[in-house]
């Protein structure tokens, strides 16, 4: 049997299937404006027998029969548990919201935080910032080695502050790197202190887009002292948990 | 509505165009929530009547009592007597709103950072969109959050009618006698607005109207507790809801006939819901009506809310008064200490709230807890954290939740509470 689950993102649709012997396959496309033809565009180029939808359009989907819902939070602790049979707590940072859930030992959610309501600290406020400092998105994790950080700091998680923050960095002339180094600090500072809240237990996957920003893997590893585990489609987790739900 | 009332909101200088769209909002959030839900009591269908006439009818009500020389008393918080007030023969009415309504007017007066209840109430008032406030004859305000007991004195500015109780901040010997002589200066001033003196009798009777409410709302309240629910949470939350404005003889009487029905239905071992569906307990601020909204994502995701711990709820028919009194000032100081047994997030310390939260779960074996607080309701956030200790060290899942009225947060709370449900799912 071949099951489907379907990540339903504020920025990106991700679409697993699983056969019985584990073999995934993995496909993604924009949400965009009509992320009901995009779900149905990727489900029709690889059908399932059975379908479980997740992400913050979850319900989108459920005009159609026998779609089941669970939400990301669930999703993703399964996907990152299979992947990672030793994690007990999973970071996720996607397009609009950021949680940390801590997991029992057989992979059942027992407590998870999420950000505020805004965008405060998520993928999307890297990509403003990464704008800002004129950095494509996919290369702004590697240039953050500028300078210790100590001397300036972003105040402001919300984009559009720390926006106008960062452009008077630079008028000051304060290094790219250095602002860069800076954003990526406050946005951990920040994740942490939800993880506190979860209590943090053996291995830590990081899921989401964001997971393959290396330098918030290295400020991760860093802040925790242990290895970050990290998959080659960090963005994928959660579709495979409901895949696998 | 059963007729026009258009005369007498104009009587009483509404803004009659606004009101309209309130009433229409209303009409069509009330039809989405509650005449949607499957399985509902027949019982209900008395309340559903209440709130299509909430403007109407018993504005109506309000208008004759008036006549017939009764004053009408608006509050806005559970420790304000009611048996004092029907003694003198007055109407009691909450006033308390759960509607985000003339927001833009409010912020003229408050911080943008205050919580919704109060917004609210200043916001009704200012776009002159409540009948009830229009009506009352005193406002009774009191000294609990910093919130209200500043919002008051602008009320008071904008109303000319506002009288304010001061209630203490602790629960020892020199707090509970500067709480009696409030209750005492409260009696004196019903006595000299109505021109009645309080009778024993009288004031027996009130007490006895008072304690029957509260006995069938604690009736209801225990019925929720079996498995599967046979009331819908956003149901009895209405019932509380209504419980603030409605004539307490009248309503008492239609919350035991809704208790028959139910408790056939435990008989039957039937209810609104499938057994073993996930059970919900929520503590924490008062939810004002028509604030439906956190009942209506919990049960919108196929889970039962069994209790409210709040002053729409639990803490405001926990605690009977004792009727051994053979005097007018022996019931008064019987009342006051009856009052000051309400565990409100204002006082400190406040233990026997965490005590009480914990034998509320256990009643109505919730299976976790959502504490629920407005935003900026700094009490009651507080006290979130001290819930969450108890919570855990008695093994009962929880979920901490700060909203308001608006609906920008929705798709957010729903992923968290639907994760909460599945985190305590059998
Ligand atoms: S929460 Fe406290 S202040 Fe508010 S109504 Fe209840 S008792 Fe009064
Ligand atoms: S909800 Fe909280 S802040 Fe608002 S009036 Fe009640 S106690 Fe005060």
């Amino acid at each position: 049997m071949k099951r489907g689950g379907i990540d339903i993102g504020s920025r990106f649709i991700k679409y697993v299937v699983i056969t019985d012997d584990k073999d995934i396959s993995f496909s993604k496309a924009e949400t965009g404006h009509d992320p009901l033809s995009v779900c149905e565009q990727l489900i029709g180029d690889n059908k399932a027998d059975k379908l479980v939808a997740t992400g913050y359009g979850r319900h989108l989907l459920e005009v159609r029969d026998n779609v089941q819902t669970i939400t990301e939070i669930k999703a993703v602790a399964r996907g990152a548990k299979e992947i990672f049979p030793r994690c007990r707590t999973v970071i996720d940072i996607g397009g609009q919201d950021t949680k940390v859930i801590g997991m029992e030992r057989d992979g059942r959610v027992r407590a998870f935080e999420c950000n505020d309501r805004c965008a405060a600290g998520t993928g999307r406020f890297l990509e403003i910032m990464a704008k800002a400092l004129g950095y494509d998105i996919n290369s702004l994790g590697a240039n953050c080695n500028g300078d210790d950080v100590s001397a300036i700091s972003i105040n402001s998680m919300c984009a559009v502050f720390a926006e106008s923050e960062v452009i008077s960095l630079i008028n000051r002339g304060i290094k790219r790197e250095t602002i860069s180094r800076s954003l990526h600090s406050s946005i951990v500072y920040r994740v942490t202190a939800l993880a506190r809240r979860v209590e943090v237990s053996e291995d830590i996957v990081f899921a989401g887009g964001c997971a393959r920003n290396q330098c918030l893997v290295n400020m991760f590893q860093d802040h925790f002292q242990r290895d970050i585990l990290v998959h080659d489609h960090p963005d994928m987790l959660a579709a495979l948990g409901a895949a696998l739900h | 509505m059963s007729k026009d009332y258009k005369g007498m909101w104009n009587d009483l200088g509404l803004n009659i165009d606004a009101h309209d769209g309130l009433l229409a909002v209303l009409t069509d959030a009330y039809k989405g929530i509650y005449l949607s839900q499957k399985g509902r009591p027949k019982g209900m269908d008395y309340f559903d009547f209440v709130i299509s006439e909430v403007h109407g009818l018993r504005i109506e009500e309000l208008i004759n009592a008036k006549e017939g020389h009764r004053k009408i008393i608006g509050t806005f918080c559970i420790f304000v007597p009611e048996e004092l007030i029907l003694a003198v023969d007055g109407v009691c009415i909450g006033l308390c709103s759960g509607a985000e309504v003339g927001s833009d007017q409010s912020e003229t007066h408050i911080p943008r950072n205050t919580c919704a209840l109060i917004k609210s109430f200043m916001g009704f008032k200012l776009s002159g969109l409540c009948p009830y406030v229009e009506s009352a004859d005193l406002i009774v305000g009191e000294t609990t959050c910093d919130g209200k007991k500043k919002a008051y004195e602008t009320f008071a500015a904008l109303t000319g009618k506002v009288y304010v109780m001061e209630v203490p901040n602790k629960k020892s010997d020199h707090d509970m006698e500067l709480w009696q002589a409030e209750v005492r200066k409260f009696a004196n001033k019903l006595q000299e607005i109505t021109s009645k003196k309080i009778e024993l009798e009288k004031l027996k009777e009130a007490v006895k109207i008072v304690n029957n409410k509260r006995l069938a709302l604690q009736r209801l309240s225990r019925l929720r507790g079996n498995d599967p629910a046979p009331i819908s949470g956003l149901d009895a939350l209405l019932v509380n809801q209504i419980s603030f404005f409605d004539d307490p003889v009248r309503f008492t009487a239609k919350v035991n006939e809704l208790c028959d029905e139910l408790d056939q239905r435990v008989r039957d071992n039937t209810g609104v819901v499938v057994a073993g569906t996930p059970r919900v307990m929520i503590a924490g601020s008062p939810m004002a009506i028509p604030n439906w909204k956190l009942h209506a994502i919990i049960e919108g995701a196929n889970a039962v809310v069994v209790a409210e711990e709040a002053c729409v709820g639990e803490r405001n028919y926990r605690t009977l008064l004792d009727d051994n009194f053979t005097s007018v000032e022996e019931g008064i100081d019987k009342i006051a200490q009856r009052y000051l047994t309400i565990d409100c997030a204002c006082f400190t310390p406040n233990n026997e709230r965490l005590d009480n939260i914990i034998a509320m779960a256990r009643a109505l074996k919730a299976d976790g807890i959502i504490h629920y607080a407005l935003l900026f309701c700094t009490i009651y956030m507080m006290e979130s954290y001290k819930v969450q200790n108890v919570t855990k060290a008695n093994d009962i899942p929880f979920l901490r939740i700060e909203t308001d009225y608006s609906m920008e947060d929705m798709g957010q709370l729903k992923t968290r509470i639907e994760a909460f449900l599945e985190m305590i799912g059998r």
